[in-house]
């Protein structure tokens, strides 16, 4: 392990958002943190903080974590501005303390939007992306009695631009960088996968309508196209995805 | 009390059909009268209560995430197997059944593992109509790899991120339930007790971890998947928050534990880097399949790994186990680094590391091709160590991974406990001693859309279960119990935080109970174990109060649960006088040190009744029966 006043070491000052609950005010607080590995992972300098404000009879830091490699989505934060961070495709729990730099004030948030509601401090609740998939984002098949899974074949590219768009993590930090607080890029992800898919065409009207319409419902904002999702994206989802939900959405709009 | 596995009779190739028709149905009209609980949204939680969902039950599901799609099956990232003998290179469901046997080395159920193998056909279908966007031949086919010692290409793949693609298929599924109004969902809700009424399983009681509320659900069965404890160790390829509460809190219920000592220590994760860090993070094994491993041969060597010539690298796998080479199963690569590098022959700052090597394959398939396959596991490798595998061979070392032991259930799922079904890898069932690459996610999917649905019709048919509401007073001494419990963690405001009494029982536990073990070193564990225990009930620092969101809290119940765990495991190991998988105990090898089994003493599973707090586990054995396969010695010569 690195040692104190070692290069790969930095101090920071954070600054960070605390809330107490979803109706309480908020306001940043300022913490200063020192002899910080850049080894380290974002997530793994706020378990150091935390440590320090337990010993020291201090409310810990709450944020959401799980897998901590990317995958889960769990995690997330605004970081200096940022959400996941300055890295590109990344998520905060694989952001690096090597991406910054001795004396830092680093400023950290949580997502800000009307349909995620702060539960406690960098913690919110995203449970209208768990309703927008309840209104159509799945096969209606039952268990049981599915053909050969080699009956129907799917073309390779298909299958690939399929999975580019399935590897969205529901994250929700489209939404937290989106100026409207559009939550397209989410369902535009979801709905593409299975329009590409000979097992998704059966719905797939019914059920670009139903997921359009829950998000309309559960007042997510519009998509002006200022492509600000795609870029802080962790999962690097492309706006194409948009484009194939409109398509989809016209369609049905025509039956 | 004698555990009996209520295996079927009959030939193994007929005893699950037999079995569904024997078993008694519920008429379709009364089926949404019984409730079920189902504890866990994994693979295993996910399919169960969707599919129990459709068949017409009452499902009440929880997970402790925000969102049931982040429950830890997302994590996986190699694949699923199944027997389809899609590549006609000689697979079939025998075979399947077979390797998984003998990689378990004869250590779980013939007739389990057969119905495993049977299954896993039907799960490739299901998840196929799902949409699960499968990796496909040009053809438009089915892809396949082989994966992690077997010899045929059975693994079905979605890149790297196939439990998160099958994740989202039984996440669907569910979603549509909750729409269909079949399942009411609690998420951020932790099982902290199980209700048991009469002698069987009629509830738990949660804590809704934003408020830190207590609720009591009462149901007719409950259906436990909440997942592995590989967290015990605290350093683990695991999610965060995957624990044993759930499941310790049934065994001390009544419901017996299995096989606690099976830990499976995965061979190709990123090694340990310093003391703050939370987590090890995998490396699919599917890099194995092109990858070398390899050490300097001489300790002594400190040159960069490009410095070092072909004839003074120690290929170790590939010389040893020239059969199978570097696609040896987990247990024997494992062990394999950790000899290497207690010869002193690890490599890196810390000298618990071996290359894998990726060089020769770019060479022969070209960057491209190698890209294709493995490009996102290179990317998460950079990001985490900043060096790139392209230009210099990554460095892997063998993490706690897997949990073969769990709650013991019989042919039906069912533990010992009626009414107490047990799923995924929260059960001991289906991996013997060691398990195969990309079969957790096969059998958490199989005990879910498959068996669970026929099984628990079989019991809630014939167990004449009188209504239960949340006001019985077996709710009201369970609600208590957590109180206290509670109470307890926060009045004790000490010196040391739940991290640092969790990073120390994982010391203890990896020095004496990992990969290889000794008889000392583990009676030397069972006592620190013990005295870590009470310090941390009497100095634990937990802060905040037990009615607000309180992670802090969260973790410390867990990690109460974890040194119990830790416990057990111990003396588990202790009293299982051989090698077998992924036991390795080092009194019992055969002069190539490989795992010396015993199959007159111990060819059983070795269960374990609660007694009590303070009291030592009753050692309950069911005898393992082979009618159908020979029992070797395994080799991969
Ligand atoms: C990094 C990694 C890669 C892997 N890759 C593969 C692979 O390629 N192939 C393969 O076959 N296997 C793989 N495995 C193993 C496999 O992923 C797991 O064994 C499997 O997903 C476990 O599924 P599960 O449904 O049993 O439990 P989990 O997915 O662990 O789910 C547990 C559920 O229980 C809930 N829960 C837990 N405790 C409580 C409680 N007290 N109250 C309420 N809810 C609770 C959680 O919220 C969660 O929803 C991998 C494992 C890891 C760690
Ligand atoms: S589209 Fe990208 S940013 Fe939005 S939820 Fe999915 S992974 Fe997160
Ligand atoms: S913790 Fe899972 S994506 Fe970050």
């Amino acid at each position: 392990m690195t040692k104190t006043g070692d290069k790969s070491c930095i101090n920071l000052k954070l600054k960070v958002w605390r809330q107490k609950g979803p109706d309480v005010k908020g306001r940043f607080e300022t913490y200063k943190t020192r002899d910080v590995s850049t080894d380290m992972s974002f997530l793994e300098m706020l378990d150091v903080v935390n440590e320090e404000m337990i010993l020291s009879g201090k409310d810990p830091i709450a944020f959401d974590h799980d897998c901590r490699e990317g995958i889960c989505g769990a995690c997330g934060a605004v970081v200096n501005g940022r959400a996941h961070g300055p890295e590109k495709g990344t998520t905060l729990c694989q952001l690096h303390m090597r991406h910054f730099s001795n004396g830092d004030t680093v400023v950290i948030e949580p997502w800000r939007s009307r349909a995620f509601k702060v539960v406690k401090d960098l913690v919110v609740d995203r449970s209208v992306f768990d309703e927008i998939i309840q209104a159509g984002g799945y096969i209606s098949v039952n268990t049981g009695g599915a053909p050969d899974g080699n009956a129907i074949p799917v073309p390779q590219a298909a299958a690939e631009k399929a999975m580019d768009a399935a590897a969205c993590i529901g994250c929700g930090a489209c939404v937290a960088a989106c100026p409207n607080a559009s939550a397209m890029l989410f369902v535009g992800a979801k709905i593409s996968q299975f329009t590409l898919l000979p097992q998704g065409l059966p719905e797939a009207k019914k059920r670009a309508l139903a997921m359009i319409g829950k998000m309309d419902e559960l007042g997510f904002g519009n998509c002006t196209n200022e492509a600000e999702c795609e870029k802080e994206c962790p999962k690097e989802i492309s706006i194409e995805n948009i484009a194939r939900m409109n398509c989809e959405f016209f369609k049905a709009g025509f039956l | 009390m004698q555990l009996d596995s209520k295996i079927p009779d009959g030939p193994l190739s007929e005893k699950w059909d037999r079995h569904r028709f024997e078993l008694k149905l519920v008429n379709p009209a009364n089926k949404r009268k019984f409730k079920i609980i189902v504890v866990g949204t994994g693979l295993a939680g996910g399919s169960a209560s969707a599919t129990l969902a459709e068949l017409g039950y009452e499902v009440m599901t929880f997970c402790i995430q925000d969102s049931p799609r982040r429950a830890h099956s997302i994590a996986a990232q190699g694949g699923i197997n199944a027997a389809k003998n899609y590549q006609n290179d000689g697979d079939s469901i025998w075979r399947l059944f077979y390797d998984t046997i003998k990689g378990g080395d004869f250590r779980s159920r013939e007739a389990n593992v057969y119905r495993l193998a049977q299954i896993s056909n039907n799960i490739i279908d299901q998840c196929v109509a799902q949409g699960i966007p499968f990796a496909r031949e040009y053809g438009g086919q089915l892809a396949n790899r082989s994966f992690g010692g077997a010899q045929v290409s059975r693994t079905f793949y979605a890149r790297g991120q196939t439990g998160q693609q099958l994740l989202l298929g039984a996440y669907g599924s569910l979603s549509r339930q909750i729409a269909a109004g079949k399942v009411r969902l609690f998420t951020r809700r932790e099982m902290l007790e199980l209700v048991v009424i009469d002698g069987k399983a009629r509830g738990i009681i949660a804590r809704n971890l934003v408020s830190g509320e207590q609720e009591k659900h009462a149901a007719d069965a409950v259906v436990l998947a909440s997942g592995g404890y590989g967290n015990a160790f605290y350093l683990s390829t695991n999610a965060m928050g995957s624990n044993i509460s759930a499941a310790i809190a049934s065994y001390r219920k009544g419901a017996s534990f299995a096989n606690p000592c099976f830990i499976q220590f995965h061979p190709t994760c990123i090694p340990v880097h310093g003391t703050y860090q939370s987590k090890l993070t995998l490396m699919s094994e599917s890099l194995r399949n092109d990858g070398r491993v390899w050490v300097p041969r001489n300790p002594e060597d400190k040159r960069p790994p490009d410095q070092i010539p072909e004839t003074e690298r120690d290929y170790y796998l590939e010389e040893k186990y020239p059969g199978f080479g570097n696609l040896v199963p987990r247990d024997v690569a494992s062990r394999s680094a950790k000899v290497q590098c207690d010869m002193g022959k690890g490599v890196g700052d810390t000298k618990l590391a071996v290359y894998l090597d990726i060089k020769d394959a770019i060479e022969r398939d070209g960057r491209d091709v190698i890209t294709e396959k493995y490009g996102n596991l290179f990317e998460m490798y950079e990001k985490i160590t900043a060096q790139n595998p392209y230009e210099t061979p990554m460095m892997i070392y063998p993490a706690v991974h897997y949990t073969m032991g769990g709650l013991w259930v019989d042919y039906n799922l069912m533990s010992a406990i009626p009414g107490l079904f047990v799923l995924g890898e929260a059960n001991f069932s289906d991996h013997g001693a060691n398990r195969l690459g990309a079969s957790a996610l096969m059998q958490g999917l199989a005990d879910g859309y498959f068996i669970i649905p026929y099984t628990i019709g079989g019991y809630l048919a014939q167990a004449s279960l009188d209504t239960v509401r949340e006001d019985h007073s077996a709710f009201n001494e369970s609600s208590l119990q957590v109180e206290t419990r509670i109470k307890k963690l926060l009045s004790i405001e000490g010196k040391r935080t739940v991290d640092d009494f969790h990073r120390e029982l994982g010391h203890i536990l990896w020095e004496n109970c990992g990969m290889t073990r000794k008889d000392k070193g583990l009676k030397k564990a069972r006592g620190l174990v013990a005295d870590l225990r009470a310090e941390f009930w009497e100095n634990v620092l937990v802060g905040g109060s037990g009615k607000e969101f309180n992670q802090s809290l969260e973790k410390a119940g867990r990690v109460a649960d974890f040194l119990d765990i830790g416990e057990l495991m111990v003396i588990d190991a202790l009293e299982r006088k051989e090698s077998c998988g992924c036991h390795f105990n080092e009194a019992f090898q055969t002069e190539e040190n490989e795992a010396l089994r015993d199959d007159e003493n111990f060819r059983h599973v070795s269960a374990w009744e609660y007694r009590g707090e303070g009291c030592d586990p009753v050692f309950q054995k069911e005898p393992l029966e082979f009618e159908n396969v020979e029992l070797t010695q395994r080799s991969y010569k």
